[in-house]
This record gives structure tokens, C-alpha cells and sequence, in this order.
């Protein structure tokens, strides 16, 4: 029987829940003896080939790509985990809820104390992803089978998580490890 | 320029009521009426006349629904919104006022003259649609009248020349001449019963207050607001409450959607209602009542301060009433000024003393400390005329109507899908099905029992009877017929509650508006199974944790129709078969960025495979 596959993203996040999945250090070792990595910036596998048992997600949606790859997981992962907070509610890309998209892009390439934009053009290129009215919590988006809060979430945490995932045996994450303050 | 006269005018508003804190409603409401708003100034100069802070004003100000910061037209035209309106044609009437006047709802003609409005029922359920022209109510509106009534009003902006045709009974009398007929189809055996003015006062000073008390206490009479409460026990609390002086307030801010029975009432029976507040008066040793009016009805003020002239010429109201030494007691009109939570005591208590209408917390109860901090009651208007007629009659001939539990006779307010619409007194108990056959309603698909915060009943519950035991109401019933969508009818009362939630607690808060937001998920065929269940949990939350009654009840339209209509709900939802989330719709969600960059998102054809 072959190895079940795990797959991760960064979406509207900062590469820091990430960062917390490498901080589990030298258990990578003991982790690919059970898993196989598939499409995540850790191997730099692009697209999805092959069905995955655990999707691990980070950031929430603030355009539209980020909706195609989280629908992506959803379709391809038989659980899908919101890892940290911008996953879970939105974090610190849904500040910019509370003001206008259109402020906020002027104030970004236009309006800015240090932009130079003579014509003042808001970028437009195909290639860039629309941005959504509003950042939203992955589980907005698609439905999510678990959450993992943190800001990030410590390695640990996540070991827990993944291994208790694995083996089948119930997510019962000890007080120590949600506890943030 | 040179003189201020916002300054002036506030200043005359200020003397005419004292410079008295607790007149605020009164005096903002003055301002309002003279400067078509109490802006900014005006709040200053309120706020330094009556000592107050500048905050206290304006916070006043803005919770109210009939008052304003921003100037008003002249002519204000509030269309009322409530679910009966809505299915009798609200829309097209909106459209209607907002062709001819070239507005949309919420604005202000150009030339200052016309602002249009929606607001909440406006008891006028049984001849919707209806709106307020300033104070002037017009009913049976239809796209057409809306254009008429604007093209009169260009000609004349004096509402009162719009009725050409005045309702029944005193709706015709000189100081009402009002359109709105009073649809009575039943008077019974209690409340509309013949009056024999002053009889029941004569009565009640004859024995001792204790005694009165008594006979209310065998009469077994329960508020007619809805809760039910014995009203001899209330009495007797605020009778044995340290404090003086007392009050007793009749509550006819008749603000439950559906409602209008109380509309009726004063307009037929106010004798009875003022010979109800007076009596309580005597029986809990209080010499001042208030009559706290709904700003809708302001209509019927003027009659209404004639017949309390005409009470204390015929010596039923001030010293010494019908002989008895000692018994001093007027009544005063406190009008309201539009919010639905001020028909909760505690909140009614507060606008009554020119505070925000935000319930206060109990205990202490209003019987230990009310008004001004004194013992007060509240009475509804029913009650009162059912008190009058108890005094009148005897507990006993007021016993024989209704069942032990539920003594006398219940006005009910029927409305929506029947064929008479209008108020009908009925024995306590009847049944569901006996009220549809009285109305004319054969194919009724569902009815709801006691306005926006009652409960939907449906078909299999028609044996179900009205009285305190079973279904406990203030009276309203709006009938639905078979065409209906019951998701549409509870979005309807859901935006009645967003409106009305006076923004104090969370629960009540947010909660309504989460409520909203998923049933018209549902509605629009983005609903999941899963949805269902969170109304269910979300709904139990805000009724747990609310901190009044209007938060209490707000989920009761998403939770009876839930228990009662599951399988509307059932048909309409289903699971993506993807796992995405059904209400995320990316088209809608990019729409904004594909403007601004001028071009269409490149995933706009949903990927689905």
C-alpha cells in the first residue's frame, strides 16, 4: 500500500505557519516515513496529480487565485486543515475590510508617501489575481474538517495534529498547545 | 443673520416643559417638529438648557426613529414595511412614491420638501399598505395613490387636505379626520360593551383600594400585552412598594407587527382605557398617570387630550374624583417618538423620562422602582378597559366569558391572507380554526400567533386555542395563504428585528442580523443542510443570552418555523458536491475589482471539475 500524501499552500498568509511546519526540525525525518509530500511549496509540486489524505492550509482568500487553489485542495484532499489564524478568521490581509478595495489600491500604487506613480495607474495586468470585496477565512470559501489556531500554530501543534490525523486516532490537542497569550 | 435661531427656538421649547431633564422627549420633539430636525446646535443648546451633557442629547436623538440630526423635508412620508404591507403591495407603492417624487427610499427631494421613509408596522395591518404623511395617515395605498398623493401635495403640502374621506366612528370626529376605519367585526361582551361613563370609577372610590384590588384579583384578569401576568398582584406590589409618589402608566406603544387592536380601542373606548388608568391610580395610591402614545398614532392625540378635558370637566379626573375626598388624580399624554423596544416596560419607563428606550435591568421591577425611581405600574390599554368593565359588572359576569385559567374576552388583530381583516373580540380559548372561519380564511397555509416575536402555527395545529394555557398573544394574527414563502415571511420579520434591536447587548445585536443573513441565504438557494442546524444553535444563543424580551423572542420566527415548517426549509437547501462553500459566490465577490480594472476575471466561468 503506498504512503498516504499530504499537500500544503500558503494563501493570503505570511509563509509564517509555514515556517512552523519545517520548526518540527528533525521529525521531518520520522514524517516522510509515514507520508508522502505532494503539492506544496516544500517540494515545489505545482499541480495536483494524485489524491491526498491531508491538506494543510494556510492564509484565508483575499483574491482570486487563492479561491482556485483552496477549491483546488478541497476537490483533491480528504481533510482539509485550516493551519493559523488567517486561515481560520481572516488575520491581519482582513484588516482591509474595513475600507473600500478601491482606497485601498490607490493607497497602495497611487496615494502611498513613498510611491512614485506619475500616471497613477492601478496594475491590471491578466497575470495579476483579482483581489475579493473581502478577505475571507478559508472556511468561508470551502468547508474545512479542522482548525488550527495560532499565530502560527507551534510546531508542535502542528505535529500533533498531523500525526494524530494519520493514525486515525482522535485530534485531541492538549490546553499547553492552543494556549496563546 | 445676526440672531440665532435655532438658539431661540430651543429656548422657548425649553421653558414651555420647565428646563426638566425628564421632558427630553417632549422638548426634542418640539425642536424636531419646528426645525425639521434637532441638528447639531440644536442639541447644544438643549443639552446646556437642560444641564445635561452634549452626549445625553444626542444620544437621545439618534435612537429614535422619529427624530433626526440630518434636516427632514417638510413633508415626511414613512412607508410602512411590515410582512402584511409587503404582501399587500409595499413595493409597488415604494416605486410608486419613488418615481413621482424622482427619490429613492432614504432620501431628501433637492428642494427640501419631501423625504421618503420606511418604517415599521404602523397598526394598520387590516388596510396596508399604509403610510404616515407626517403625522396624517393614509391607507390602501396602490402605485396610482402614490402618485396622486405626491402630485396633491406639490400643490399643497398640508397633509390633512390627502383624506378626502374619513373612516368609521370617531375617525370622523373633528379632531381625528382620519381616513383609517376601525374595521371592527365583533364587539363582545367586555371591552366593546355599551359605556356607562364614570360608573366604574363611581364603583371603585365607593370601596377601599384593597377592595378594587380584590375584585380585579377574583376576576382573574392577566395582562393583555401578551405576557400574562395577574394584574391584581402587580397592583399589589406597587400598593405595598415604599416610595412616593406612585404611578400608573397605560402602555399604547402598540408596536407588534400585526397589531392594532389598541388603535381601535382608544378610538372608540377611550373613556373606558382613562377610567382603567384611573382606577389603577386609586387602587395603588398613585395621582399621576401617564398614557404613553406611539408616535404613529399621533393622530388620535388631539381627540384624545379632549376627552381627558372633558373627563376633568365632568370631575372623573382631578381633585377629589366622584366625591371621594382625598383622591387626586390627572392623566398626561407622553407622546413616543418611533421604537419598537419602548413597548417593553422598563424601556417604555426610561423614554418616559427622556432617556434612550433601552429596558433597564430587573430587578428592581418597575412596581418597586419605575418611573423616576418611584413605584410605578404598567398596564396595557386592554387591560384597563378590561378593569373599567370589572368595576362595572362584577369580577363574576367578567368570569363568564373565556376559561378558568383565561377569564374574559380577548381583542384580536387579524390581518394578511383573509377575507375580514380587522379586530374582533372573542371569548379566551377559541381555537385556531374557529379565528380562521371567523375571518373568512379556508386555505390558510400557516398562521402566526402574536405578531413578529409569536410563534407560526401550522394546519396541524389549528385545534390549538388562544389564552394564556396554550397560545399566549397580545392578539395579533396574520393569516398566510397557501401562495406564501414562509423563508420570505421570517426575512420580513428578521429585518423588523435588525431595525428594532436597540444595539445594548451582542446577542440581540449581532445575532439578528446573523439570523438575517442566513435565512436569506437560504432564500436566495445558497443554503446547506448545515444551516439549518446553525439557525437552530445560533437562534437558542440569542434567546438564552439576550437581555430583554425583544432579543429574547427575536428568534422565534427562524425557530417556530424551523420546528414547525421543516421541510420548506429541508427542500430548499442541498450540499455542493465539491465541498465549496454554496453561499461564496466568486462572480459576485470580484465584481468590484473586474471595475476597477476594467476587465473580466479570468476565472469568472467557475472551474467544476
Amino acid at each position: 500500500m503506498s504512503k498516504p500524501r499530504l499537500a500544503t499552500c500558503s494563501l493570503a498568509g505570511c509563509f509564517g505557519c509555514h515556517m512552523s511546519i519545517l520548526d518540527i526540525d528533525e521529525r521531518m525525518l520520522e514524517l516522510a516515513e509515514v507520508i508522502q509530500f505532494h503539492k506544496s511549496p516544500i517540494t515545489d509540486i505545482k499541480t495536483f496529480t494524485e489524491r491526498c489524505r491531508i491538506g494543510l492550509v494556510e492564509g484565508g482568500c483575499a483574491n482570486e487565485e487563492n479561491v482556485e487553489v483552496l477549491r483546488a485542495f478541497r476537490r483533491n484532499c480528504d481533510i482539509l486543515v485550516s493551519v493559523g489564524d488567517c486561515a481560520t478568521m481572516g488575520g491581519i490581509p482582513a484588516l482591509r475590510n474595513f475600507v473600500e478595495i478601491e482606497e485601498c489600491l490607490r493607497e497602495a500604487y497611487v496615494d502611498g508617501p513613498s510611491t512614485h506613480n506619475p500616471d497613477g495607474v492601478i496594475p491590471r495586468d491578466i497575470e495579476l489575481p483579482l483581489l475579493l470585496d473581502k478577505v475571507r477565512p478559508a472556511h468561508e470559501v470551502v468547508h474545512m474538517d479542522y482548525s488550527l489556531p495560532g499565530c502560527p500554530p507551534s510546531a508542535d501543534t502542528i505535529w500533533a495534529a498531523v500525526t494524530a490525523l494519520l493514525s486515525e486516532s482522535p485530534v485531541n490537542l492538549p490546553y499547553p498547545l492552543v494556549k496563546y497569550d | 443673520m445676526g440672531e440665532n435661531p435655532v438658539g431661540r427656538v430651543v429656548e422657548e421649547i425649553a421653558r414651555e416643559h420647565g428646563r426638566e431633564r425628564w421632558r427630553l422627549m417632549d422638548i426634542a420633539r418640539g425642536v424636531q417638529q419646528r426645525l425639521g430636525c434637532v441638528n447639531s446646535r440644536a442639541v447644544d443648546a438643549i443639552a446646556s438648557w437642560l444641564g445635561v451633557s452634549r452626549v445625553e442629547v444626542e444620544g437621545f436623538v439618534t435612537f429614535y426613529s422619529f427624530l433626526s440630526t440630518e434636516p427632514k423635508g417638510r413633508v415626511v412620508i414613512r412607508l410602512c414595511d411590515d410582512v402584511i404591507d409587503r404582501m399587500a403591495g409595499y413595493e409597488e407603492v415604494r416605486r410608486g412614491f419613488e418615481t413621482a417624487l424622482g427619490i429613492s427610499l432614504g432620501q431628501t427631494t433637492p428642494d427640501g420638501v419631501f423625504t421618503l421613509e420606511r418604517t415599521a408596522c404602523l397598526g394598520m395591518c387590516d388596510q396596508g399598505p399604509a403610510a404616515l404623511v407626517n403625522d396624517v395617515v393614509v391607507t390602501n395605498l396602490s402605485s396610482d395613490k402614490a402618485r396622486s398623493i405626491v402630485r396633491a401635495l406639490r400643490e399643497n403640502p398640508r397633509p390633512e387636505r390627502l383624506v378626502q374621506r374619513f373612516g368609521s366612528g370617531n375617525n370622523a370626529h373633528p379632531l381625528v379626520r382620519s381616513m383609517v376605519e376601525n374595521n371592527l367585526r365583533k364587539a363582545g361582551p367586555i371591552v366593546f360593551s355599551e359605556q356607562a361613563r364614570g360608573e366604574a370609577i363611581r364603583k371603585a372610590v365607593a370601596i377601599r383600594p384593597a377592595e378594587v384590588i380584590r375584585a380585579v384579583k377574583t376576576a382573574r384578569l392577566r395582562g393583555r400585552g401578551g405576557a400574562g401576568f395577574p394584574t391584581g398582584m402587580k397592583w399589589e406590589f406597587a400598593r405595598g412598594a415604599e416610595g412616593s409618589p406612585k404611578y400608573v402608566i397605560c402602555n399604547a406603544d402598540e408596536g407588534e407587527p400585526g397589531t392594532f387592536k389598541d388603535r381601535v380601542l382608544l378610538t372608540e373606548m377611550p373613556d373606558r382605557v382613562f377610567a382603567g388608568l384611573t382606577i389603577a391610580g386609586y387602587a395603588v395610591g398613585a395621582s399621576e398617570g401617564i398614557l404613553y402614545l406611539r408616535a404613529e398614532y399621533a393622530y388620535l392625540r388631539r381627540f384624545l387630550e379632549h376627552i381627558l378635558d372633558r373627563r376633568r370637566a365632568d370631575g372623573l379626573l382631578g381633585k377629589d374624583i366622584c366625591g371621594r375626598a382625598g383622591f387626586n388624580f390627572d392623566i398626561r399624554i407622553q407622546m413616543g417618538a418611533g421604537a419598537y423596544v419602548c413597548g417593553e416596560e422598563t424601556a417604555l419607563i426610561n423614554s418616559c423620562e427622556g432617556r434612550r428606550g433601552e429596558p433597564r435591568t430587573r430587578p428592581p421591577f418597575p412596581a418597586q422602582r419605575g418611573y423616576l425611581d418611584c413605584p410605578t405600574v404598567v398596564n396595557n390599554v386592554e387591560t384597563l378597559a378590561c378593569v373599567t368593565r370589572i368595576l362595572e359588572a362584577g369580577p363574576a359576569t367578567f368570569c363568564e366569558h373565556g376559561t378558568p385559567q383565561s377569564s374574559g374576552t380577548k381583542l384580536l388583530s387579524i390581518s394578511g391572507d383573509c377575507g375580514l381583516p380587522g379586530v374582533y373580540e372573542v371569548g379566551m380559548g377559541i381555537s385556531v380554526r374557529g379565528v380562521l372561519e371567523m375571518c373568512g380564511a379556508d386555505e390558510a397555509m400557516a398562521v402566526q400567533v402574536g405578531g413578529a416575536s409569536g410563534r407560526m402555527v401550522g394546519p396541524a395545529s389549528y385545534n390549538r386555542t388562544i389564552d394564556f394555557d396554550d397560545l399566549s398573544t397580545g392578539g395579533a394574527i396574520m393569516v398566510f395563504g397557501p401562495d406564501r414563502s414562509i423563508p420570505e415571511i421570517v426575512s420580513a420579520f428578521m429585518d423588523f428585528f435588525v431595525d428594532e434591536s436597540c444595539g445594548v447587548c451582542t446577542p440581540c445585536r449581532v445575532g439578528t442580523r446573523l439570523l438575517k443573513e442566513r435565512i436569506d441565504r437560504i432564500r436566495a438557494g445558497r443554503g446547506e443542510p448545515g444551516d439549518i442546524e446553525e439557525l437552530v444553535q445560533l437562534g437558542e444563543t440569542i434567546k438564552q443570552t439576550s437581555r430583554c424580551g425583544l432579543g429574547q423572542s427575536a428568534a422565534n420566527p427562524v425557530l417556530f418555523t424551523i420546528k414547525g415548517f421543516r421541510h420548506v426549509y429541508d427542500e430548499m437547501v442541498s450540499h455542493d458536491p465539491h465541498g465549496y462553500q454554496r453561499s461564496f459566490d466568486l462572480n459576485e465577490s470580484v465584481r468590484e475589482a473586474e471595475r476597477i480594472a476594467g476587465r473580466r476575471s479570468i476565472h469568472h466561468r467557475e472551474v467544476r471539475t
